[in-house]
């Protein structure tokens, strides 16, 4: 069982790095972005290609994964999300928008990077014994590496100059406006920040999981369940989310038969949004 | 619950739409024997392309049904996980128990409307992106749920060799002779007469009070209930319309294809039957028509790109998204109809 919950724990904390990603952007931009999983896909490809094509150090790598996938995000903000949303009559429009990017992004990964299956070597080597469970170092450096990520992620939002003014976009644009924010530069650093966590997720996730260009629609449903666990647009609840989801897909692993597990996990998500709509923290909202 | 209580006027006149209800009519039924006739015509020889139209025509059938959940305020991704239940209800019962297609036909329809009312019960209280990544969810469950159960669904493997449909007879007297071997036309021509009595099933509905019902619960559901609507009735209703388009879609494929794997209709499915409806154009009827029309023409002339198809195609879907963001038929219809009300 503590084998169960250490499997647990190191899930659990890149999930929350995932679940992050996809709150930030959903908050401030009010999308949902369907290409998570795909930007997660690619950010873990960045690391591949720059750690063993390039035969660069994997942090080197991982940096430039956020790099990278931020700002592809930003362009994304900039060039695909702005103009569609000033001109729509739905709002319906940008979740195709994000769900087209998607596609196009998976298609086109396929072509760049091929259908291969990618890992990097161990980033760390040796076994760590912990309460009576054994744990490979690699995962407990994605543990630690994660949960420093995850800390200074909130310390930004909660206590600088632009996490506060990220989080009062979140609440009231005009409002935000009205007190000389820069939205446009801002909302367009808020998607990079939401895309580069995804990146950031699939790099470091490469080293414990192999990466393939197939990857991201099965993290997309997991950020999904993350976040409708833990209520949408709230960083609290997606954090919690993470952790509730890869408990039950440990528990899930250990006990059931594969494809059955997620089977149960979504039965479980169905029930628990009858009782509760918005999430264990989140807020009604339409 | 209520039965006297006047609609609220939510979009056009429906007194408007009465009075021109014939010229569409007429209209409807000129396309549609052109469509019949000049099709097999043109491409009859061709057995790749009519099979092209015979897809279209199906995929726009299932489209139908997401744009009813659109008509709700709904954005349903769950079409392609019921359209699967479909595909599987045809699949079991036409290989383990000989049924006749003819009878799975509509009862695949009826089992995936009525899985849709459990479901959609509870999941419907749910809105906008929230209801989206729900049914999104229900689409893979679907899927996991045959690859879970391989004792009734064969699992990965897939339920495959399923036989042409027969012949359809009534009191003796054959109605529609059973399909040969490599015939395309027969598919052909059932394709095109459930697309046609969709879109006009659609279009009674959009054209009638339920339609306005339908648009009202779009526009506010607080405010519709406070005029006696039963919200939670119509949506249900709507919802459950949606899914017998979806699973009647999947048992034709079923049998068109004559096997099902747990991978014939999955997350992306759904996406592409949204899409036809976007970019249609969400506010007109025939919107999923012209959108699958459009999208998949458009994906076989890309057919010769090969290995690049999939990036040229997702890129001009973004591309149609950015230059005509409310769809192909609202630049046709630019000046015509009023704007509808945004959201209250």
């Amino acid at each position: 069982m503590t084998q169960v919950m250490l499997n647990a724990l190191v899930v659990g904390t890149t999930y929350a790095l995932i679940a992050l990603g996809i709150t930030i952007i959903f908050s401030i931009m009010k999308v949902v972005n369907f290409a998570h999983g795909q930007l997660y896909m690619i950010g873990g490809f960045v690391v591949y290609y720059f750690n063993v094509v390039f035969g660069l150090p994997f942090w080197f790598g991982l940096v430039m994964s956020f790099l990278i996938v931020g700002l592809l995000g930003v362009a994304m903000e900039l060039f695909l999300f702005r103009p569609v949303m000033l001109r729509v009559k739905r709002e319906e429009v940008t979740m195709l928008l994000a769900m087209g990017t998607a596609v196009f992004l998976e298609s086109l990964a396929l072509l760049v990077f091929g259908e291969k299956q990618r890992g990097v070597p161990p980033i760390a080597t040796g076994i760590v014994e912990l309460f009576g469970a054994r744990l490979p170092t690699g995962r407990i450096v994605v543990i630690v590496v994660a949960a420093m990520l995850i800390a200074a992620l909130m310390a930004f939002i909660g206590y600088t100059k632009t996490g506060r003014a990220l989080r009062a976009m979140a609440q009231d644009r005009e409002a935000t406006a009205l007190q000389g924010v820069n939205l446009k530069w801002l909302s367009a650093m808020g998607f990079g920040l939401g895309t580069g966590l995804a990146g950031l997720s699939g790099g470091l996730l490469v080293a414990i999981f192999a990466v393939h260009t197939g990857a991201g629609t099965a993290i997309s449903i997991k950020a999904f369940l993350m976040i409708m666990i833990g209520g949408a647009g709230v960083l609290s609840g997606a954090i919690l989310g993470g952790f509730v989801l890869g408990f039950l897909e440990s528990v899930g692993y250990a006990l059931l038969p594969g494809s059955l597990t997620f089977l149960i996990i979504f039965l479980i998500v169905i029930c628990f949004l009858i009782v509760r709509p918005n999430g264990i923290m989140g807020k009604p909202w339409g | 619950m209520q039965k006297t209580i006047s609609m609220p006027n939510v979009n056009l006149p429906q007194s408007v739409q009465r009075s021109s209800a014939l010229k569409p009519i007429g209209l409807g039924l000129l396309i549609a024997a052109a469509y019949f006739i000049a099709i097999p015509l043109v491409f009859g020889a061709n057995g790749y392309l009519l099979n092209v139209f015979t897809t279209m025509a199906a995929v726009s059938f299932i489209s139908f049904g997401v744009w009813l959940t659109f008509a709700i305020g709904r954005i349903n991704l769950a079409q392609a996980g019921f359209a699967l239940i479909g595909a599987y209800v045809t699949a079991i019962l036409v290989s383990r128990l000989g049924v006749s297609f003819w009878i799975c036909l509509p009862l695949s329809g009826a089992v995936a409307a009525l899985l849709g009312g459990l479901i959609g019960w509870p999941v419907l209280r749910l809105k906008g992106v929230y209801f989206a990544m729900i049914t999104l969810c229900i689409t893979e469950a679907c899927r996991l749920t045959a690859l879970s159960f391989p004792a009734l669904t064969r699992g990965a493997q897939g339920i495959v060799d399923l036989p042409l449909p027969g012949e359809l007879s009534l009191f003796g007297l054959t109605i529609i002779p059973a399909f040969e071997k490599g015939a395309r036309l027969p598919f052909f021509y059932l394709a095109g007469t459930l697309m046609l009595l969709g879109l006009g099933f659609m279009w009674l509905l959009d054209t009638s009070r339920v339609g306005a019902v339908f648009r009202s619960l779009r526009q506010n559901e607080d405010l519709a209930s406070s005029l006696g609507i039963n919200v939670a009735k119509y949506r249900v209703v709507a919802f459950m319309v949606s899914c017998f388009y979806a699973g009647v879609g999947g048992a034709f494929f079923a049998t068109l294809q004559q096997n099902v794997y747990p991978t014939t209709f999955q997350v992306l499915d759904s996406v592409y039957f949204m899409v036809y409806c976007f970019v249609g154009g969400l506010e007109f009827v025939i919107g999923p028509l012209v959108g699958a029309l459009v999208m998949m023409i458009s994906f076989e002339l890309l057919h010769e790109f090969q290995r690049y198809q999939t990036v040229i195609f997702s890129g001009l879907m973004i591309l149609c998204i950015l230059l005509m963001p409310n769809g192909i038929l609202s630049v046709v219809n630019r000046s015509g109809k009023p704007e509808e009300a945004t959201n209250a």
